[in-house]
């Protein structure tokens, strides 16, 4: 294998791993700026999933190459009305963040399979026929080199989702939305004195992140796991909150966090391709993306400094 | 410009709290162009009162007229279309943000959808040179003091156009320069024709700036006067319902031993710069030892250093002649150490428990309290009981939780805790910082009858006047230094002023 090609596969399959990532942490990210911790992006990853494929399999003969993108849009949708349940818990009930969260993390999976049994008739789903696949970014991809070794038989979704950040970060940076929506997330009194709708902003936050991680969750179902069942989001949605965190709450430093994760993920998946990994037993290689996460944490936890209400209710006085 | 408009006539105001009247038939008129202070203890209900006028409470009872029209505030809208703002207490800053960002929050210049900052910029420093208010509209909110966050929220009032400017205690948080400029700013104000309410309980400072003052106690209305002719002594007295002895009777006590003596003290702050420098002195017994400086010249970290909540890398600390520097908090309370800490709802209490539980946070693992690990509620009720009567603790019950007392009360909660315990040593960090004159003439008392019966009493405060009418000697600190030692009846605020900033008695810079 020359050395083109080695990188080619080295950065489609990180994009590829990323992708699901990128797109939950950004959704983490809108949550947590806005005051709503949001640990419950794994659940809303795999309520993603399970639509998206059930979605999948019921249309992906009349529907043909769009159905995977549909999927997505259908995950997302659903991610986002799973996530009005915690936005209600935590912004209206003044529940605590975490309960909450947690309660998305022990209710999305078995109801998926729940759901799966119900339909199905079995514990997981059959495969998917139409997932996204590898994909070559038009014009893009012709550029010599660098074209093979990014755009050409690259993943879709990943692109998608980078192209997303940088709007994303626009968005929470240069307007006055963006402004507003932080505010709330960092001194919810001061921002409610200033005739900023404190509730309004943080739901805003919880139901970007429902939509996002949704969006993750079906983009991680329909072009790598390929079916649904219990053990398809296994983690993913607590190294999209890692990359968060790792990222300083910031849509660029959460998207190269994840690209980061990503990067370590795929090694399990291509490290027997690649000289000198391919020595390395598998079972380290699968264990690696974990441990670099706790890693990773355990070293910048205590140095990023999150939105100084971010898990704080707000309570409106009478 | 005619100061007698009345911009502002608040007329029987009554506010209701299920039965508890916060206000009681009040009375307020702000002239146009003026300084008003509204006086009153804590709880009297200027909080009640203004809140009433700012829109966030609605009146029971009573009339509002705003530039002589009768109006109902329903909400801080309403007040603010009037050209009400409030400059709250506890600032209302995100401190991630820049001072720009903060200013113009919920009132952001915009360009189509992005946020246009070059112009909200021009017009903030306009405002800002306008008024005398420097500040950097770059600087994040986190990296500047708190007399430029103060600043911050007067222009943040400012730009959404605002003419009654209400203050409420807005000297609590500032040092003795700090303040002198704040004066400034404040009749600053008043000149460029905005009318200004100043809620406060500092006597001198209504002196300084008011052109007359209400005065208000528990909930009643007590009058309204012009500054000039009134007296300290007569506002003070109008306000707490009785006279109050402005100057303390100190006893002569001849002091003992020395129950603390610091050595070549050596303290660290967070960053690891030397905070506290080669610092030297004793407390003897029956004495007080004043501890003045600008906030942030070591006095945390030397205070720390001493109650064994910081590590103090060189140097002696004896207590009755054992060192005890770098020991367990405990080991050192249980030496014959009171603490009263400046922060009391961060260090003094804890909020969320009973008033019982708070007073025996430093003994509840003694007996009578407790036998074998397990808790006698019983003694600790009796002892809250005994305290809450000999310490004059207003609270409807033990139970209630030490959080919902006012903030006289949280101090006297603190004070019964630590003077009951009948320590040798008393350390007081700003025992009085802001409460109002009755319940300072209260610990103040408190003190001196401490050190009357023998106990060495170190006092830390930032307030230049109650460190000259308590002390016996008077340390200045800058920056970790030792600047000066001085006995109060031989010097001046002008001295210890000078002393603060590092120059010495000589004229030498000490650093």
């Amino acid at each position: 294998m020359n050395l083109e090609s080695l990188l080619a596969l080295v950065v489609s399959s990180t994009l590829v791993y990323s992708a699901p990532l990128i797109l939950a942490a950004l959704g983490g990210v809108y949550s947590e700026n806005s005051g709503i911790v949001n640990i419950g992006l794994e659940g809303i990853m795999t309520v993603g999933a399970f639509t998206s494929i059930i979605f999948n399999l019921t249309f992906a003969s009349s529907l043909g190459i769009w159905t995977p993108w549909l999927g997505a849009l259908v995950g997302a949708i659903f991610g986002l009305v799973f996530s009005l349940l915690h936005a209600f818990a935590t912004i209206n009930l003044h529940a605590d963040h975490i309960i909450s969260g947690t309660v998305l993390n022990l209710l999305a999976p078995p109801l998926g399979v729940f759901l799966i049994k119900a339909i199905y008739e079995k514990g997981q789903t059959a495969n998917i026929t139409a997932n996204f696949g590898y994909a070559n970014i038009p014009g893009l991809a012709d550029i010599p080199v660098l074209g093979k070794i990014f755009f050409a038989n690259t993943s879709a979704p990943a692109w998608l989702a980078i192209i997303l950040t940088i709007a994303m970060w626009f968005i929470l940076y240069k307007t006055r939305l963006g402004l507003r929506l932080r505010s709330a997330g960092e001194n919810p009194q001061a921002a409610d004195t200033l005739g900023v709708n404190v509730y309004k902003m943080r739901y805003l936050g919880v139901l970007t992140s429902g939509f996002m991680a949704g969006l993750g969750g079906a983009v991680f179902a329909q072009s790598i796991s390929g079916n649904f069942s219990i053990s398809t989001i296994v983690g993913q949605g607590f190294m999209a909150l890692a990359a968060v965190i790792f990222g300083k709450w910031n849509p660029i430093g959460a998207m190269l966090s994840s690209l980061f994760f990503g990067f370590a993920q795929s090694l399990s998946i291509i490290g027997a391709q690649l000289p000198g990994l391919s020595k390395i037993p598998t079972v380290y290689m699968q264990i690696a993306p974990y441990v670099i996460t706790i890693i990773v944490l355990v070293l910048f936890l205590g140095k990023s400094v999150a939105p100084a209400a971010d898990g704080v209710n707000y309570i409106k006085a009478k | 410009m005619n100061k007698q408009k009345n911009i502002i006539e608040m007329k029987h105001i009554v506010k209701d709290f299920d039965g508890f009247k916060a206000n009681d038939d009040l009375n307020l008129t702000l002239h146009q162009g003026e300084i008003l202070a509204l006086l009153g203890e804590n709880g009297a209900g200027k909080s009640t009162l203004m809140s009433i006028l700012s829109g966030l409470l609605a009146p029971t009872s009573g009339e509002i007229k705003v530039n002589g029209r009768q109006i109902a505030i329903v909400n801080p809208t309403v007040a603010k279309q009037l050209g009400i703002g409030m400059v709250h207490q506890h600032f209302m800053l995100a401190h991630s943000f820049t001072v720009l960002e903060n200013i113009i929050l919920g009132h952001e210049t915009t360009k189509g959808p992005l946020l246009d900052l070059k112009q909200a910029r021009e017009k903030v420093l306009a405002l800002s040179e306008h008024y005398h208010l420097a500040i950097d509209p770059n600087q994040k909110v986190a990296n500047i003091t708190v007399a430029q966050q103060q600043r911050v929220e007067i222009l943040k009032v400012l730009y959404r156009g605002a003419d009654i400017l209400i203050f409420d205690e807005p000297t609590a948080v500032l040092t003795p320069p700090e303040i002198k400029e704040f004066m400034h700013i404040l009749k600053n104000l008043a000149n460029e024709g905005k009318s200004i309410i100043l809620i406060t309980h500092k006597l001198e400072e209504i002196k300084k700036v008011a052109d007359r003052v209400t005065i208000i106690r528990a909930g009643k209305d007590v009058g309204s006067y012009a500054v000039k002719d009134i007296s300290n002594e007569k506002m003070a007295e109008l306000m707490v319902g009785h006279p109050v002895t402005m100057k303390l009777a100190k006893a002569a006590v001849e002091p003992g031993k020395a129950i603390l003596a610091v050595k070549d003290l050596v303290v660290k702050e967070n960053r690891g710069t030397l905070a506290v420098k080669h610092l030297s002195f004793n407390v003897h017994a029956g004495e007080i030892l004043g501890i003045a400086g600008i906030d942030g010249n070591g006095q945390d970290e030397l205070v720390e250093a001493i109650t064994g909540l910081r590590h103090s890398s060189s140097g002696e600390i004896l207590i009755k002649d054992q060192d005890l520097a770098n020991q367990a908090p405990r080991k050192i309370t249980e030496a014959g150490v009171a603490n009263i800490p400046a922060d009391r709802q961060k260090y003094g209490l804890i909020l969320q428990m009973s008033v019982a539980d708070n007073l025996i946070l430093q003994s509840y693992y003694q007996t009578p309290f407790s036998h074998h690990g397990i808790i006698n509620f019983h003694q600790i009720k009796q002892h809250a009981q005994k305290l809450v009567k000999k310490f004059d603790i207003l609270t409807p019950s033990i139970d209630l939780a030490g959080g919902e007392l006012s903030g006289g009360n949280q101090q006297k909660v603190i004070i019964a805790r630590e003077l009951q315990r009948n320590s040798d040593l008393i350390i007081a960090f700003q025992p009085t910082r802001g409460l109002d004159v009755g319940a300072i003439e209260t610990i103040h008392k408190q003190l001196l009858k401490e050190r009357e019966q023998g106990k060495a009493i170190l006092l830390v405060s930032y307030e230049l006047s109650e460190i000259m009418a308590l002390s016996d000697r008077i340390l200045v600190l800058h920056n970790g230094e030792k600047s000066g030692v001085v006995k109060p009846e031989e010097t001046t605020e002008t001295e210890l002023g000078l002393l603060m900033t590092g120059v010495k008695k000589e004229g030498k810079v000490v650093d």
